[in-house]
């Protein structure tokens, strides 16, 4: 009866020294290899440094200029680049602009990174379903894992910095962009595949010429997605020594700074915004072709 | 049933470019296992009720002759889109041979099998398959790309091409905004622009309109006059394999049943099935003089030529003195002559078996 009524649990004794095991053999796996490790994230870290110095280098006004461009580019639309101008201004005059640059250059290289290794990942998944089953659970697993389980290691590793608040948001932000790269590229037609085919098309020229083409725009609401993720994490990451805006509002919670937390909080509500309208229209545009006319 | 016997327009051999020696393919989990079932006369619904297996290809064997339109017909899931798949390998066949100009498609390694797609062999889809994303011209343009023609060439030979299927200023649509028959005009000159001597089509009209659909079918035969290239035709539709094949093989359940010159499977159908295939036809326009000629005979009434259809000779038939007139060939020499009592014969249809039971009981 006993046997039912308590779980056959492992006894208090063996689970500390079970645990204490995990905990020590990862220590003094990350006191022998951490070196290495930082030194393999090292060109990321200056990367970021760089991009941030950038942006916090230059005039002002070239920045918004720049910004206003590039929103234009994206969205082809005069409210939205009138919208994010005014934003931004509003940021520099409510004294945000530096932790707003911070937090747009850790955003900017996270996504990047994202693309840089999610959209290879997504054309593997593609290509094999025997890919797509071993790199689903892990994508399901980095999505709902709680942060801070997964922060913990990161910081043993690598300790407090830019770098593991980095690795940290990616881990969060990456797996959109592979799910709708694999979604995208499984989702062409085959019709036009077999096409591409039967006229001798090899595998890159089916890649490169109509798999990703086709899949562009999802693989863009990905990206999307990606960024969105991104800046929801700025406060988490902040935790673990990220400037940007998710300081202060971090500072707000423990403080009880109510006007603090909503400024900042606001602020990267903006970015949020500006940065969702502008690739969304810019994926809408990637599929004019689709809209259909008269002949 | 009287065996007609039809009279070679001309005597010129035909030369087969492509030839399919004992095919097979099976659709399953293990096809192999299964070819000796089928090489045993297991028909496609037994092999699937008792192992699983589709049976789509079932020993064809079929010389397709150069510089003419070859027609497979059949009705849906008798295996057409299977078969033309082979000719190019988009589909592995279980067993057996292809060869095109005297090459073994089953030997070629990936790269001979992808220049065999994209200098000899081009293919025309029943659902156009063209790359959405891509301008008509630069769909048109997609093989000649692919061959690694320059830019600038393949532009002018997508150009041309377009323009002679009646496209020219669509250059910079995009297919989705183009009707049914425009995007299957971008289809075909996409094919015709790779210049290759084989052009492969499945069921390439049957997704359109009826009228477009004879259309379509005036402009391939205007462009094989000049062209005479060998195309592979697939069609679920009589009257189309009719107008535009030089030769027909009909399929059922992934076997040929019979195949030849149209005429004849007209006026010799090979069983009750195409009998009935046959049934609806206008005889009066398809069935032609040299069908039906008798051979030595002669008449007082105009010469006519063999390939004239019985339509067109009854009123010539009907002014000659004795009710008949002497038929030739393409050169000129006599094939015999056609009475008007034979020519109103050979508008009824043949019968099958089933029609003489009801008949006689
Ligand atoms: N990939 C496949 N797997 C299993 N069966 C198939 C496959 N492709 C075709 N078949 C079967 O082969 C037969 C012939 O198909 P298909 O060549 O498409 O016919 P058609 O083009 O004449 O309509 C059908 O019975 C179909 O069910
Ligand atoms: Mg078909």
């Amino acid at each position: 009866m006993e046997f039912l009524s308590e779980f056959p649990a492992l006894g208090r004794k063996d689970l500390a020294s079970l645990k204490q095991g995990i905990d020590e053999s990862f220590r003094s796996f990350s006191r022998a290899y951490g070196p290495e490790i930082e030194a393999f994230f090292n060109p990321l870290l200056k990367f970021l440094i760089w991009f941030e110095k950038l942006l916090l280098g230059t005039p002002w006004p070239i920045v918004i200029i720049v910004i206003a461009a590039l929103t234009w580019l994206g969205a082809r639309s005069v409210k939205v680049t009138i919208g994010s101008v005014i934003a931004f201004l509003i940021i520099g005059f409510l004294g945000m602009w530096e932790d707003t640059m911070a937090t747009l250059a850790i955003v900017s290289v996270c996504t990047v990174l994202c693309i840089a290794i999610g959209i290879p990942i997504g054309i593997l998944m593609a290509r094999s379903d025997r890919t797509q089953a071993i790199i689903t659970p892990i994508l399901d697993v980095m999505q709902t894992i709680p942060v801070f389980v997964y922060l913990l290691p990161v910081v043993m590793l690598l300790g407090i910095g830019k770098v593991p608040g980095l690795l940290a948001v990616c881990i969060y932000a990456a797996p959109p962009i592979v799910r709708l790269t694999n979604l995208g590229i499984r989702l062409v037609d085959r019709d036009v595949m077999e096409a591409a085919e039967s006229f001798g098309a090899s595998s890159r020229e089916k890649l490169f010429g109509v798999q990703i083409p086709l899949a562009l725009p999802n693989i863009f609401a990905g990206v999307n997605q990606t960024i969105m993720m991104a800046l929801s994490m700025v406060v988490i990451a902040s935790m673990i020594g990220v400037k940007g805006l998710g300081g202060p509002v971090l500072r707000s919670i423990s403080n009880q700074y109510l006007a603090l937390g909503l400024m900042n909080g606001l602020a990267i509500v903006a970015l949020a915004i500006i940065f969702d309208r502008v690739s969304q229209s810019y994926g809408k545009r990637l599929q004019a072709y689709r809209e259909t006319g008269h002949g | 049933m009287v065996k007609h016997e039809i009279q070679p327009l001309d005597d010129s051999i035909d030369e087969p470019k492509v030839s399919i020696q004992k095919l097979y393919k099976i659709f399953g989990d293990t096809p192999e296992a299964m070819l000796d079932r089928v090489r045993g006369g297991m028909g496609k619904p037994e092999l699937m009720d008792q192992t699983g297996h589709a049976l789509g290809l079932n020993n064809i064997n079929l010389d397709i002759p150069a510089r003419k339109i070859q027609v497979i017909m059949g009705l849906s899931g008798s295996g057409k889109s299977t078969l033309i798949r082979h000719l190019n390998r988009l589909i592995e066949p279980t067993d057996g041979e292809i060869w095109v100009d005297g090459e073994d498609v089953m030997k070629m390694d990936a790269k001979e099998l992808r220049d065999l797609r994209r200098f000899k062999m081009s293919m025309v889809f029943q659902k156009f398959g063209l790359l959405p994303h891509r301008t008509v011209l630069e769909n048109a343009m997609y093989g000649l790309e692919i061959q690694g023609v320059s830019t600038k060439e393949a532009q002018q030979r997508a150009v041309k091409w377009l323009d002679r299927v009646g496209l020219a200023g669509f250059e910079e649509q995009y297919p989705s905004q183009l009707s049914g028959g425009q995007q299957q005009r971008v289809g075909l000159a996409r094919a015709l622009a790779t210049d290759a001597e084989i052009l492969l089509m499945d069921e390439a009209f049957s997704a359109l309109d009826p009228l477009i659909r004879t259309d379509m079918q005036s402009i391939l035969l205007e462009l094989q006059e000049e062209l005479h290239k060998t195309i592979i035709f697939i069609t679920h539709d009589l009257d189309e394999a009719l107008n535009i094949g030089d030769n027909i093989a009909i399929l059922r359940d992934g076997e040929i049943i019979q195949s030849g010159d149209p005429q004849d499977i007209i006026m010799n159908p090979a069983d009750d099935y195409i009998t009935d295939f046959i049934r609806d036809i206008n005889r009066a326009k398809v069935v032609r003089l040299r069908s039906i000629v008798k051979k030595g005979a002669t008449g007082a009434g105009e010469t006519l030529r063999g390939g004239m259809s019985l339509e067109e000779a009854l009123p010539k038939l009907h002014k000659s003195v004795d009710g008949s007139c002497p038929v030739v060939d393409k050169k000129g020499n006599p094939l015999g002559a056609v009475t008007l009592d034979g020519l109103i014969d050979a508008l009824k249809a043949p019968e099958t078996e089933a029609d003489d039971e009801v008949r006689y009981s």
